[in-house]
């Protein structure tokens, strides 16, 4: 539907009623906007004019909502102005009115008004719709590097973060994870904004020649000592768990010292 | 100078290590020399006989691996076998009725150990004798005399051959007895994922315990045997769970708020445990009630420690791995977490105490004399701090376990390509493999 924000200016007000009338009402045919038509008759009436004075029926020259879109918590301006009738009323809880005024509605969903006028030759009725629109989308969120990135999902973007890798038997934070974990920092604060109920584990783990029992201990103070480092840059805690693997989890299993260096790091990954 | 003083500290180390072998060899074989013994094959009619061979060699495979016997060889036997007390003549002329015939060479055993079955009432009934060959007077040369009874089936025969190497353990090695009801529990993968399992002390009956689908893993077992408490990942950060060893069922256990609760073991009188946890920001050393309540700080120092192992005779002993000195070595402490001293001499690294029940020894880990990883199994005389060497790299041997006997110790080896349980005796000696599935390891020995 075209008909929401571009008729929000006074300017466009005819053009407002035209819309309503058009979209509608397309069958009612009224040569006289913006005059809203009645609703179609009953079937077994056989039809009959909208405005029929002859009939001494009363005539509602005006009955609009303006604007016709909001968003929830927004009001609009019901405007009416009927002649010949002895007593008018509105629905959805208006009551009695004036033959000429106004009433400031704010429902929560679209809500069709019916302004119903009773005269000595009859009744006639007349409809205003306010609709509930959706709010805008929020501007897109600053991306430092070069854009057209999409947000992935929370593991895929936590499996891009840069592990951070220790020296033997020691959870000292070394330039180079220094540097990986100040980077992870920046990646992790665009992940929480882009999933703010994501949470990030941190990983402690050991290669595979230190004791089980005590590698536990070690990978839980690597854990500790990167998120201690990522908490100094501004990574909220609470977003942070560390879990100790020890040796358990390594990530290669060759007796070499390169693969001994890749399981001495601190790993991250999504958490639940 | 130095170089005299350098020889004399190797060979006084030396020494030492001979005087602690003597010592484990006591210990093994219940003091003195070894018993000699003869067995010659057990034998039975009808439908007994076609068991025979399974309680045949049974029988001998458990006396021999008990480690307190020389177990004299079959080939040299004579040709005859007393079957019962009343075949025993005072002379046969080696013909082997009299018991001379086996004390006298080429046997040369001290002791005979024989006697025969029958199927009785659809069961397997065994008659054993145990008989010293250097006492003239028959009836004061018996020194056992006992029935058995099995299923008329291999698991009959092999229960009631574990049934009378018992016996004869129990009378000839001192110690705690025989092995036999003791449990080995350990982690396997065999199912998919590291849960906690449990068997024979030979081996035999290896059953899954857990099924968590985790990673599971460092079982501890309570001293009657009844309680297993590891550490676990089913619920996201590794934790303690406790379960019962023989059902599986879990028990309550209240895991203290921290990142990590792990390395659990049970005090001596089985009413509290002590453990490893983070809950004070790094990993020290808690104690709490058998469900995790009550728990409290031991130990207050700035170090990673972990392994808590409590004497079985002195509860006031905590063994424990600490980084204190750098790399992880053991320590001991008392039981209020002071007089805090290194146990080994800050070599290589050190890890996985376990102690002897007597309190005396640890087995434990050590990559002294190889590389960082290149753990081998050693005792140690707590009192003295003087150390054996059991294996000798082949693979990595980690994880030592002392058996309820104090003669064996069970530890995990990679010798065979992935890690597998082996048990032996604690002089390093019989060495014999009990698991061959997917990775096993982390053993630890229950009374059942």
């Amino acid at each position: 539907m075209k008909m929401n924000s571009p008729f929000r200016a006074k300017p466009f007000r005819a053009n407002l009623a035209l819309a309503l009338f058009a979209v509608l009402f397309v069958a009612g045919c009224s040569k006289k906007p913006p005059i809203p038509p009645p609703p179609p008759p009953p079937a077994s009436s056989g039809g009959g004019p909208v405005n029929n004075n002859s009939s001494g029926r009363p005539v509602v020259a005006e009955f609009t909502a303006e604007p016709s879109g909001i968003q929830v918590g927004q009001s609009a301006l019901l405007r009416w102005s009927v002649t010949g009738a002895n007593d008018i009323s509105i629905d959805h809880g208006i009551g009695t009115v004036q033959s000429t005024g106004t009433s400031r509605v704010s429902p929560s969903v679209t809500t069709t008004y019916t302004l119903t006028a009773n005269g000595t030759g009859g009744s006639t009725t007349a409809t205003a719709t306010v609709r509930i629109v959706s709010p805008p989308p929020p501007p897109p969120p600053v991306v430092s590097d070069t854009g057209n990135r999409s947000k992935g999902t929370v593991e895929s973007r936590t499996a891009e973060l840069q592990d951070a890798l220790f020296d033997y038997d020691s959870n000292n934070i070394r330039d180079d994870a220094r540097a990986a974990l100040t980077s992870d920092a920046d990646a992790i604060k665009r992940i929480l904004i882009d999933f703010p109920s994501a949470s990030i584990n941190v990983e402690g783990h050991c290669d595979e020649r230190g004791s089980a029992e005590y590698n536990l201990g070690l990978g839980d103070r690597r854990a500790s000592s990167a998120r201690d480092f990522l908490v100094q840059l501004g990574v909220p805690a609470d977003k942070l768990k560390t879990i100790s693997y020890g040796k358990e989890r390594p990530v290669c299993t060759e007796s070499t010292e390169g693969c001994w260096q890749r399981n001495r790091r601190a790993h991250f990954s999504a958490g639940q | 100078m130095t170089r005299k003083i350098l020889i004399s500290c190797t060979l006084f180390a030396a020494l030492s290590a001979v005087v602690l072998m003597a010592q484990i060899t006591g210990v093994i074989t219940g003091g003195g020399a070894k018993p000699a013994l003869a067995l010659p094959d057990f034998r039975a009619a009808g439908t007994a006989a076609p068991l025979m061979a399974t309680f045949n060699s049974t029988l001998f495979s458990d006396l021999d691996k008990s480690g307190c016997f020389d177990m004299r060889a079959k080939s040299l036997y004579p040709l005859n076998n007393p079957q019962n007390p009343q075949d025993l003549r005072p002379e046969d002329n080696h013909q082997g009725y009299a018991l001379q015939d086996w004390s006298g060479t080429p046997v040369n055993a001290s002791h005979l150990v024989f006697g025969y079955a029958a199927a009785v009432n659809g069961a397997l009934a065994v008659y054993g004798n145990v008989y010293d060959t250097r006492v003239q007077n028959i009836p004061s040369a018996q020194l056992i005399k006992q029935n058995y009874a099995g299923g008329l089936d291999e698991a009959g025969a092999t229960r009631a051959a574990h049934e009378f190497g018992a016996d004869i353990i129990a009378k000839f090695c001192g110690g705690a007895g025989s092995l036999l009801g003791s449990r080995i529990y350990f982690v396997s993968s065999r199912s998919g994922s590291d849960e906690i399992w449990a068997m024979d002390w030979d081996g035999n009956n290896q059953k899954q315990l857990t099924n968590l689908h985790s990673l599971s893993i460092m079982p501890a077992i309570s001293p009657d045997g009844s309680r297993i408490a590891f550490t676990t990942y089913a619920k996201g950060t590794p934790r303690i769970m406790m379960i019962d060893s023989q059902t599986g069922r879990t028990l309550p256990f209240y895991n203290q708020e921290a990142s990590l609760n792990a390395n659990v073991t049970f005090t001596p009188d089985g009413k509290q445990i002590f453990y490893a946890s983070s809950a004070a920001g790094l990993e020290q050393i808690f104690a709490a009630d058998l469900n995790g309540q009550g728990f409290r700080r031991i130990s207050h120092r700035q170090d990673i420690e972990a392994e808590p192992k409590i004497n079985p005779k002195n509860p006031n002993m905590i063994l424990l791995v600490s980084s204190a000195s750098g790399q992880e070595q053991i320590y001991s402490m008392n039981a209020e977490g002071g007089d805090f001293q290194r146990v080994t001499n800050g070599e290589g690294e050190a890890s996985n105490p376990s102690w002897s029940p007597d309190g005396q020894h640890i087995a434990f880990s050590w990559t002294r004399g190889y590389a960082k990883g290149d753990w081998n199994v050693f005792i140690m005389d707590i009192a003295s701090r003087q150390y054996i060497q059991l294996t000798h790299s082949e693979g990595r041997n980690e994880n030592p376990t002392w058996a309820p006997d104090g003669r064996h110790i069970s530890f995990a080896s990679t010798r065979g390509g992935r890690s597998q349980i082996y048990t032996m005796l604690a002089d390093g000696t019989q060495v014999t493999q009990l698991t061959r599935q997917g990775t096993s390891r982390m053993p630890v020995w229950g009374i059942k």
